[in-house]
């Protein structure tokens, strides 16, 4: 059983499958005609929304945060005392990062993100969250198992490292600031920005180390 | 709400499966679903709450058996049938049968940006003094209400310590329900992973959730 953007739980044909795409294809273009034709929707700012999430707000933002905390003490300082005000420094702000809360890992403790309730996480740094974030798996297991979930990730911690898994369960946005990686230093903040991956802000990743970018 | 969508902590559901170069969307009409349901939501309608309670309220063969954005699609039109911009009928003919009623609320894609990069803050004027403190103990209520709640199942009648304030923000057991914002302080509430999970809880593990003040009792 696996939870794929599209798939039902059930759905072991890869036939049943594109049937049930066309039908929601379908269903969802009569509710648009509905809805414009009501003029309740602009089919213009749909298209927005989607070009936004597309190709402008993704895990690119979180990466120049989190490169700048590397090398500017000041910024990490502001970031841990009010990462709302910080992150919006950058232009990065809005839907689903109003409250933001910057966590940061260290040897003594790594940080995980997660929402048990639905899909809340930070869009304005790392866009639309990927399926397996909102999907069943990972919602239920992180809670109980994260080592066993990093695992999966292919991420192995040292056992004298603690794990938090912070549940956004109200409007705070989490964003780990995953470890500076070794070998890292000299490079730039843009340099370093390509070390820092998605997985690495949820806290199911860490960065890459440079000769892994 | 008990719901299907209270998952911290339930078994089963298999390997997490993260898929390598996850495209964005999946198909067209994905897109479409998040557009719509933000477009839908700047109508003012309802709270994010009541569109969190509209997708929860799936049965759970629904909601397990649905993926992501089919789960907001049935949010979506539940939602505007229940405020009276959609009908069956509707639905059924593919076509508008009667006139939108908060027309003049249309976001229109000029105004859009700024609904977006402005979002919708929860935080609102702190004007009750909080009743807990950073370091206090505090033990989460045992509730299994009806309605929608943010205190996950996992994490109820539990003994935590309050680890931040994070300011006074609308409570979502009654805005989820048209009962209004109620505001409330908000912490972020730390807990033991053996104290949530007992003997067989990883080692070193802890918990957060950020909980509203009347989810708490002093412990």
């Amino acid at each position: 059983m696996s939870f794929r953007e599209g798939a039902k739980i059930s759905d072991g044909h890869h036939h049943d499958h594109d049937n049930h795409l066309s039908d929601m294809d379908a269903k969802v273009r009569a509710l648009q005609t509905i809805l414009v034709e009501k003029g309740l929707v602009d089919p213009a700012a749909v298209d927005v929304v989607v070009e936004t999430y597309e190709h402008k707000v993704g895990p690119r933002n979180g990466a120049k945060v989190v490169a700048k905390a590397w090398v500017d003490p000041e910024f990490r300082a502001w970031l841990e005392k009010d990462a709302s005000a910080a992150i919006n420094s950058f232009g990065f702000e809005g839907r689903q990062g109003e409250h933001m809360h910057a966590v940061f890992n260290s040897p003594e403790q790594h940080n995980m993100v997660v929402c048990t309730l639905c899909s809340c996480y930070p869009w304005p740094v790392l866009g639309l969250p990927p399926v397996w974030y909102k999907s069943p798996p990972y919602r239920s297991r992180v809670v109980y198992e994260p080592r066993k979930v990093l695992g999966e990730f292919g991420v192995e911690l040292p056992e004298s490292t603690k794990i938090k898994v912070w549940d956004s369960t109200a409007e705070l946005r989490y964003l780990v600031i995953p470890m500076r990686p070794a070998g890292s230093d000299g490079l730039s903040e843009s340099e370093l920005a390509d070390l820092v991956t998605r997985d690495s802000m949820i806290g199911t990743g860490l960065a890459l180390e440079p000769e892994q970018e | 709400m008990d719901g299907p969508q209270d998952l911290g902590g339930k078994r089963n559901f298999g390997p997490i499966n993260p898929e390598q170069d996850e495209p964005i969307f999946h198909a067209e009409w994905e897109k479409k679903v998040l557009g719509l349901t933000i477009a839908s939501n700047g109508l003012g309608h309802w709270s994010i709450d009541e569109g969190r309670l509209a997708r929860e309220s799936l049965s759970p063969q629904q909601y397990y058996g649905l993926s992501y954005y089919e789960i907001w699609y049935e949010g979506v039109t539940a939602l505007l049938k229940r405020h009276g911009e959609l009908t069956d009928a509707e639905l059924a003919a593919g076509k508008a049968l009667q006139p939108g009623l908060r027309t003049d609320r249309r976001v229109s894609g000029e105004a859009m940006p700024k609904v977006l990069a402005s979002g919708g803050p929860s935080e609102r004027p702190q004007s009750s003094t909080p009743l807990f403190c950073v370091g206090q103990k505090v033990r989460t209520k045992l509730v299994h209400p009806a309605g929608h709640t943010r205190l996950p199942n996992y994490a109820r009648d539990k003994i935590g310590v309050i680890q931040a304030l994070r300011g006074v923000h609308v409570f979502p057991d009654t805005s989820a329900h048209g009962e209004g914002e109620q505001p409330q302080w908000l912490y972020t509430v730390e807990f033991d992973g053996a104290a949530l999970w007992g003997p067989d809880a990883e080692p070193g593990l802890s918990n957060t959730i950020d909980a509203w003040e009347s989810y708490l009792d002093p412990a």
